[in-house]
């Protein structure tokens, strides 16, 4: 049953990272940090990724490898698309920072 | 985690056995303990962010957002209602959905004092609110007394400010309307720090579209307090070369001393200017509330925070975002940026009102767009992180910039920006 193992799998994070203090929907240690710095996303991108307006994509749910390629290749003008205005939010985090904020958006709901 | 699941967990904690170190966690699951009261003045977009986010993180924690205006009437766009482009209940967005969906307070009402000691804030009517942590997010108030013309009401309704969107810019379009052709308008500037760097420019641009349109013979004058255009002057200057060309004219320098509201006029230290319609953006100073509590400490006009959390420089459990603060370095008085204070806020206050680290990297970011007509847009662009040594936020080198021109692309992505920021902070 799906909500059995999710909470199995929340015991195991408990007991694995003991008092981390906090837990998401999935039962992952919750990275405060990356959600701090991914909720900035969320003025245009709607809040946690889930976007209001069809101009700019969802985050929420989408895999982490997409949303971290994206976001390397906005900050790397590599992408094939040529952004207005993403390359210069993108030039502002470290690609760990970003490997983070791509984790969270990925464990969202859609 | 959602109650629903913690209450799962629970449950399966017990099944197998892993409940005994987490006993103090059961408490939680079937009365949550309130972590604390929250109150927040002001539900701009820094103040109704924070409020939402709080109450997104940690659900026990108690959030009132008191908010003396019945709907949020949005700045950023609202020089669109002055061209024409836009109507007033195009830019305003209801409180509504902030109690049923996250369970914040709303309180209708004006906030006259705050006693920091007691920790309690008073409302007009003498309804008081205990707090545990309050936050400022009072927005601006204009300093008219330096201004003495234009100190007095019946001298403000004549000569607008249109810098507080709502009432103030519908009365400032009907003097537009009612102008006729040939005649002047002119913007005044006050001398920086002011809210929106770029919204006096885009004002000049959407005045002029709609005169060119309307009332073709008519002129727009940009009367600066500033030694030049404060923000996007290459994007500015080329409009104003360009489409508006004989229409918009420029005079940097133009510090205001005084106005002559009879005859409609800007009167300057070596100048003066008559206009048909005189729009005076008076200089500006942290919201009044924030000067009652006492945080107003930068020159008797913005509040010093602590970066790392927004909370005062001077005054224990008071935080203090948007407008009202004295901005970090290179940092603008912009709505985009005051919703990302409120969020770096949120986190903030939830850390420390729960027992956890407060973030030590906070990285926030502006995107800020100018209409410069109807249809093409411009932007600028720039991230924040903290900088440890520096002990406050500092814009990332070789992150933001501009739009390399004026484009029609950006002017569908700002109408896009617009009801995904509103939604983000109210919906």
């Amino acid at each position: 049953m799906q909500i059995s193992r999710v909470a199995k799998r929340a015991v195991l994070a408990s007991l694995t990272s003991a008092a981390l203090a906090g837990w998401t929907t999935d039962g992952q240690a919750q990275d405060y940090k990356a959600r701090a710095w991914a909720a900035s996303c969320g003025g245009c991108h709607g809040t946690d990724g889930r976007t209001e307006a069809p101009e700019f994509p969802a985050l929420a749910g989408k895999p982490k490898a997409e949303l971290l390629q994206a976001l390397l290749e906005f900050k790397n003008d590599t992408g094939t698309k040529k952004p207005t205005v993403m390359h210069q939010h993108a030039k502002g985090y470290s690609n760990e920072q970003l490997e983070r904020i791509a984790e969270y958006f990925s464990r969202q709901k859609r | 985690m959602s109650k629903f699941d913690r209450r799962t967990f629970l449950k399966a904690a017990a099944a197998t056995g892993a409940a005994t170190g987490l006993s103090s966690l059961t408490g939680c699951a079937t009365t949550p303990a309130s972590a604390g009261r929250v109150v927040v003045i002001g539900g701009g977009f820094g103040g109704a962010t924070a409020a939402k986010y709080i109450k997104m993180w940690a659900p026990n924690i108690d959030v009132t957002l008191v908010e003396r205006n019945g709907a949020f009437v949005s700045c950023p766009f609202s020089n669109l209602v002055l061209g024409g482009s836009m109507k007033i209940d195009e830019i305003t967005v209801g409180y509504g959905k902030l109690g049923p969906n996250y369970g914040v307070k709303v309180v209708r009402g004006e906030a006259t004092g705050v006693d920091t000691a007691k920790q309690t804030v008073t409302l007009a009517g003498g309804t008081t609110l205990p707090y545990d942590r309050l936050l400022l997010a009072p927005g601006i108030d204009f300093m008219y007394e330096t201004i003495p013309g234009l100190n007095n009401a019946a001298a403000q309704e004549r000569i607008r400010h249109a810098w507080r969107a709502g009432p103030e810019t519908v009365a400032l379009r009907a003097q537009l309307e009612a102008m006729p052709d040939g005649g002047i308008f002119a913007v005044v500037i006050p001398k920086a720090p002011y809210r929106c760097p770029p919204g006096p420019y885009e004002r000049a641009c959407q005045v002029a579209h709609y005169f060119k349109a309307r009332k073709p013979k008519s002129k727009v004058l940009v009367l600066d307090g500033n030694p030049d255009l404060t923000s996007k002057k290459g994007l500015f200057l080329a409009a104003w070369n360009g489409e508006y060309k004989g229409t918009i004219e420029y005079r940097p320098n133009q510090e205001l001393q005084d106005v002559d509201v009879k005859s409609n006029t800007a009167i300057f230290t070596f100048d003066k200017q008559r206009a048909d319609v005189l729009n005076v953006i008076p200089p500006q100073r942290a919201g009044a509330i924030a000067h009652r509590a006492g945080v107003a400490n930068i020159n008797g006009r913005w509040c010093a925070v602590n970066w790392l959390t927004t909370e005062s420089a001077v005054v224990k459990n008071v935080h203090v975002i948007g407008d009202a603060t004295q901005s970090a370095p290179l940092m603008p008085k912009s709505g985009h940026m005051a919703n990302n204070h409120g969020k770096h806020a949120a986190d903030a206050i939830v850390a420390l009102m729960t027992g956890r680290a407060v973030n030590d990297e906070p990285i926030i970011a502006n995107t800020c767009y100018s209409w410069i007509n109807n249809r093409e847009v411009v932007h600028v662009a720039s991230v924040h992180a903290f900088d440890k040594k520096e002990q406050t936020f500092v814009s990332v080198k070789g992150a933001g910039g501009l739009s390399p021109a004026a484009n029609v692309k950006e002017g569908v992505y700002a109408r896009a920006w617009a009801d995904a920021i509103w939604s983000d902070m109210l919906g």
